[in-house]
């Protein structure tokens, strides 16, 4: 297992040239040593900036990049001893795979017999070890992108960089070569950044996740935190489903998520510690292992239940009927975000 | 089968064939007088010949004059395409790194050389190059045929760049390579069909040239050309046809290996 290092980001601010708001909005952030850390967002939010901004392609308008305590802010991408791999895999087509994969050694001037013992050991790691001849125009997406994994991984660099990875690649493949991502992770114990627009990915693969909107760090936490106790309607519909009504208090929602809500008839009644609201059902979608039913309240609310697909649903499309839920799993939310939101979608 | 596979089978049609050996012919047929004529063993032009003999390739490869308008036209034609190759690969390059309008214009500008008269280009390097002293001088004709090379080479090398992968320069420095790394082991070996073509355009385009080249002539510096033009000028001998035939071979040899290596991309 190789050393661990930590990246600490402060302050960082980058203006982009005639933009009016900057890309990346005084952004503070610490990575801890082995960590996997996931930027998440949508489009625009700037996490793939701050990935740049990392990677030293990108550099600061005002902030810094440390790792291990060490100011590498105007570092050139060469020195940083960092690993990246991009959404378009960029292996070099005129070389073969295992030249690719040992073109980092060949930089750091590693001996040819030491190059040739790596690169056979790290394509076993990702399962290409028959395919070191061939060119990468040979190879599928998914096996491209297990080369570019090898390839940044070879050389230990302080952490591994990804760039939305999995982005080009069709769903089964995704999910294969996710878990292949979480293994590497956990054999190499490195640290990651992980950049996706993919909520499920982001919950499935990491240690922590930031979540970013109009250039800012909305909320930081761990995938269960997150989806708990987000703490803006942004981060409650950026992260799973959930049923959204009017607050308490101006400027505030409640949200329940769609497994927290269960259907009865109208005429039931709620027992201790429940809360019920009268919904219609607008639509009832079966999910394999669950039935999702989409439900509309007096008000306009719109929301979702998701019931288990044991239990035969005694509803139809268009009934009235009551949504039940436990007073503990409802959530406050701040609606600040809500402007963003809608701009971003 | 589809109606497109059976349509291509039977080839293009008639007229799309007669016209392209109607083409091939006006360009062609020419060739086919002075390449015939050259191996004459008259003492006059003929064509076509009514005996055959090798007496006027004997004389231009033995004669003093021309051999060396023919290696001066080689030496020049080498160090221009070399020059040009530099000088483009960097402007393409370049071109691609600054903002578009900009790019755009200077485009325009590196591509002057294709679009005014050689003759005035010829006028304009010859009063220049007179006040520089590069007038009859083997570096001075080099630089005016690099000038008139760069579009090509431009030209060629950004047709390449267009679908050149940024991110692989990202993807180098990352895995540790700096600058000219990335660009001796990963731009150049990519680029490296468009670059050929360059190389191979800028010879042929300068091997060729003609009007500057008769500009800045003297009785020392004289290009296979220029030299062709003053024996017509003195007495028609088919010594003429001779030389025709080496531009005409060298030419197409070159223009060869440009196209074997476009059938051969990545």
């Amino acid at each position: 297992m190789m050393k661990k290092h930590s990246i600490k980001i402060s302050n960082a601010t980058r203006y982009y040239p005639g933009a009016a708001k900057p890309a990346i909005d005084d952004v503070s952030l610490d990575i801890a040593p082995g960590e996997f850390m996931t930027f998440l967002g949508p489009s625009g939010s700037g996490k793939t900036t701050l990935l740049s901004i990392i990677a030293g392609f990108v550099t600061l308008s005002a902030g810094s990049v440390e790792i291990d305590g060490q100011d590498i802010t105007n570092l050139k991408p060469h020195k940083r001893d960092l690993g990246v791999v991009f959404q378009q895999y960029a292996l070099f087509p005129h070389m073969t795979v295992s030249q690719n994969v040992a073109y980092p050694l060949r930089q750091r001037g590693v001996s040819k017999a030491e190059i040739e013992k790596k690169v056979r050991h790290v394509l076993d790691l990702v399962q290409l070890g028959d395919f070191a001849h061939r060119l990468p125009r040979q190879l599928s997406g998914g096996q491209q992108q297990r080369v570019a994994l090898a390839r940044a991984v070879v050389y230990e660099p302080r952490a591994l960089l990804l760039d939305e990875p999995l982005g080009a690649l069709d769903k089964r493949l995704r999910d294969r070569l996710q878990l292949e991502i979480a293994r590497m992770h956990r054999e190499l114990g490195m640290t990651f950044v992980f950049v996706t627009h993919d909520q499920e990915e982001a919950l499935t693969l990491s240690d922590r996740i930031a979540v970013f909107n109009n250039g800012r760090i909305v909320q930081i936490g761990t995938p269960t935190e997150l989806y708990q106790r987000p703490n803006s309607l942004f981060v409650a519909r950026f992260l799973g489903e959930s049923t959204v009504m009017e607050g308490p208090n101006q400027g505030t929602s409640i949200i329940v998520r769609p497994e927290h809500i269960s259907l009865k008839g109208l005429a039931n009644n709620c027992s201790e510690g429940e809360l019920s609201k009268p919904a219609r059902i607008t639509d009832i979608a079966f999910a394999g292992a669950h039935l999702k039913v989409g439900l509309a309240f007096a008000g306009g609310a719109i929301g979702s239940s998701l019931i288990t697909a044991g239990n035969p649903l005694s509803f139809q499309r268009g009934e009235e009927v009551l949504a039940v839920w436990n007073r503990e799993n409802q959530h406050a939310v701040a609606n600040e975000n809500v402007a963003a939101d809608s701009a971003a979608g | 089968m589809s109606l497109f596979s059976m349509r291509r089978e039977s080839g293009p049609g008639l007229f799309l064939r007669s016209m392209t050996l109607l083409t091939a012919i006006l360009i062609v047929l020419p060739t086919f007088v002075v390449i015939p004529a050259s191996f004459t063993a008259g003492e006059t032009f003929q064509f076509p010949p009514q005996e055959w003999s090798l007496r006027w390739y004997e004389n231009f490869f033995t004669s003093r004059m021309w051999l060396s308008s023919l290696l001066q036209s080689l030496q020049i034609a080498s160090f221009t395409a070399v020059l040009a190759t530099v000088l483009g690969v960097s402007a393409a390059i370049g071109l691609t790194r600054i903002p578009r309008r900009t790019g755009a214009v200077l485009k325009l500008f590196f591509s002057l050389p294709l679009t005014v008269p050689s003759v005035v280009i010829g006028i304009a390097i010859y009063a220049v190059f007179l006040k520089w002293h590069l007038a009859g001088t083997l570096s001075g004709l080099v630089l005016a045929h690099t000038a008139l090379a760069i579009p090509f080479v431009i030209t060629t090398v950004a047709a390449s760049l267009t679908g050149y992968d940024n991110t692989l320069d990202l993807a180098s420095s990352s895995l540790g390579a700096g600058g000219i790394t990335t660009l001796l082991r990963i731009k150049i070996p990519l680029l490296a069909p468009g670059v050929i073509s360059g190389f191979l355009f800028a010879f042929v385009s300068s091997f060729d040239e003609f009007v500057v080249a008769l500009f800045l002539q003297t009785p020392r510096l004289r290009t296979l050309p220029v030299q062709m033009y003053n024996s017509i000028a003195l007495d028609m001998d088919p010594t003429i046809s001779a030389a025709s035939s080496v531009i005409v071979v060298a030419t197409t040899i070159t223009f060869l290996l440009v196209s074997l290596r476009a059938g051969n991309k990545f």
